[in-house]
């Protein structure tokens, strides 16, 4: 692999993505605006919005670049520009690597927007530092990333594409932990959701959030790092040179 | 021919979804002159340019370009591939496809210029793909090959579309590119693009069915016209 390619591959991409109006107003703007919808859902519940607002800005990204990811991988693939990438000197990991640097980017751009507007306006308050969420939030869009680019692979249209989000993004959401707390689901939800990345990034979150920065923080922090690399591995073996 | 190969094929064997597409296909493709791949659509012309350039799986048998297996390293930066469908990023501007495919390869930016003048695409650097013409489209696809100053260009079907008098300035451009000693492979499903090539591979059903210059295939058939020729060479296969 070379810096010059990887880089190339993320400058290439946020072009794509900057003169797409419209994905970029819908990235940085709609999880503001469900975070407003959000604190007056539950007007008068103070709590309730402290607790669960902050991890939200940290799931946002993870949910916007899985989408966005599988969907552009497909594109790829459907008008052949991934076939075009695979007989140049381009190794898997420039283009792994080039797209986790753009949508880190993104993360970065969407996550601050994000807690701007929660802390600043809607008067969000997290005992954890403000920065910390942020930073996770980037971790989480990288983890969508990586898992948008494998499953990219298994779609054919973009309609398939766009339906694998409720299909793999919404179970991991419901189980994570964010609506009910993980041991009062029935033992065998609590125990499949250990086997998934987003209860993860959603217990860093959450402890981020109490200010609960301890070790397991660390294991939390580390395990969705694990799942980051292993659906990269696991993306780049869909990447095929030859194809039939 | 004395000079050596750039591209020999030795009992390429691709199977595709359960059936033979090429059974065994063997041919020799020379520097310095313009190879025309002729045969009907679904002759396993495009198959066996996707094993040339090496992003085909195939079943057996041998692709040596340039000396190297196909699809090896070396070979990515020397090997030009135009597929049938422009495959260039329709929402980024000439330039910017360019720009990236000249990083991608690592040839200095001040190709683009050339390459862009080479497809007659001057004055459209700063259009967006998607906004252009089939043919237009098409064109970015070349330039996007040509950026690397190839050994070996593979080109399938580059002309489909394309008005006549841009068709006949691509082939000046083709036979330019193979006076400088590049080895041009060039499908078509017309007949009259033959007409234009220093040698002829002839397919049918995935097999060669003859190969010769335009020339040789004539006096060989007793027919003036190559569309004859390819008729009677198809029917004594």
């Amino acid at each position: 692999m070379s810096p010059r390619i990887t880089f190339a591959t993320a400058a290439r991409v946020l072009r794509q993505i900057r003169r797409d109006h419209r994905t970029l107003a819908l990235i940085v703007v709609v999880p503001p605006v469900l975070l407003t919808l959000f604190k007056y859902v539950f007007y008068g519940q103070e709590e309730t919005f402290n607790r669960v607002a902050p991890p939200m800005v940290g799931l946002f990204p993870f949910i916007s670049m899985f989408l966005v990811t599988s969907i552009a991988m497909l594109r790829e693939r459907t008008t052949g520009t991934l076939e075009r990438l695979m007989s140049l000197p381009l190794a898997k990991l420039d283009l792994l690597l080039g797209y986790g640097i753009a949508f880190a980017a993104l993360a970065v751009v969407q996550a601050t927007v994000t807690a701007l507007v929660a802390f600043g306006l809607l008067g969000l308050d997290s005992q954890g530092p403000a920065w910390l969420i942020v930073l996770l939030a980037v971790a989480n869009a990288l983890l969508g990333m990586a898992l948008g680019l494998f499953v990219s692979a298994f779609a054919q249209t973009e309609f398939q594409a766009a339906q694998f989000m409720p299909a793999f993004v919404l179970p991991q959401i419901l189980l994570c932990g964010l609506l009910i707390d993980r041991e009062q689901m029935a033992r065998g939800l609590e125990l499949l959701s250990n086997l998934l990345p987003l209860t993860y990034a959603y217990d860093a979150l959450a402890r981020a959030t109490a200010d609960d920065l301890g070790r397991q923080l660390v294991v939390d922090v580390a395990v969705v790092g694990g799942a980051i690399v292993l659906a990269l591995l696991l993306g780049a073996t869909t990447l095929r040179r030859r194809t039939t | 021919m004395s000079a050596k190969p750039s591209l020999a094929i030795r009992d390429l064997r691709v199977r595709r979804g359960g059936t033979l597409v090429l059974p065994g296909v063997s041919v020799e493709i020379q520097p310095g002159i313009v190879t025309g791949l002729l045969g009907p659509s679904g002759s396993g012309k495009t198959t066996l340019m996707r094993a040339i350039v090496g992003v085909q799986i195939v079943e057996s048998g041998e692709v040596t370009v340039l000396g190297a297996p196909a699809g090896s390293p070396e070979n990515r930066r020397r090997v030009g591939y135009v597929t049938q469908a422009p495959s260039v990023y329709g929402d980024l501007t000439v330039r910017e496809n360019l720009h990236y495919f000249s990083r991608v390869l690592g040839v200095p930016t001040a190709r683009i210029e050339e390459a862009v003048t080479v497809v007659d695409l001057s004055g459209h650097e700063d259009q967006v793909v998607r906004t252009l013409s089939g043919g237009e489209r098409s064109r970015v696809s070349l330039a996007s090959a040509l950026l690397g100053e190839p050994d070996v260009l593979v080109l399938d079907e580059p002309t489909v579309g394309l008005d006549p008098v841009l068709r006949r300035d691509l082939w000046r451009t083709f036979h330019a590119l193979a006076e400088e000693g590049a080895a041009l492979l060039v499908s078509s499903h017309v007949m009259d693009e033959a007409e234009r090539c220093d040698e002829l591979i002839l397919m049918r059903e995935g097999r060669i069915v003859a190969t010769g210059s335009p020339g040789e295939l004539r006096s060989r058939t007793g027919q003036d016209d190559l569309e004859d020729a390819f008729l009677a060479l198809a029917e004594a296969a």
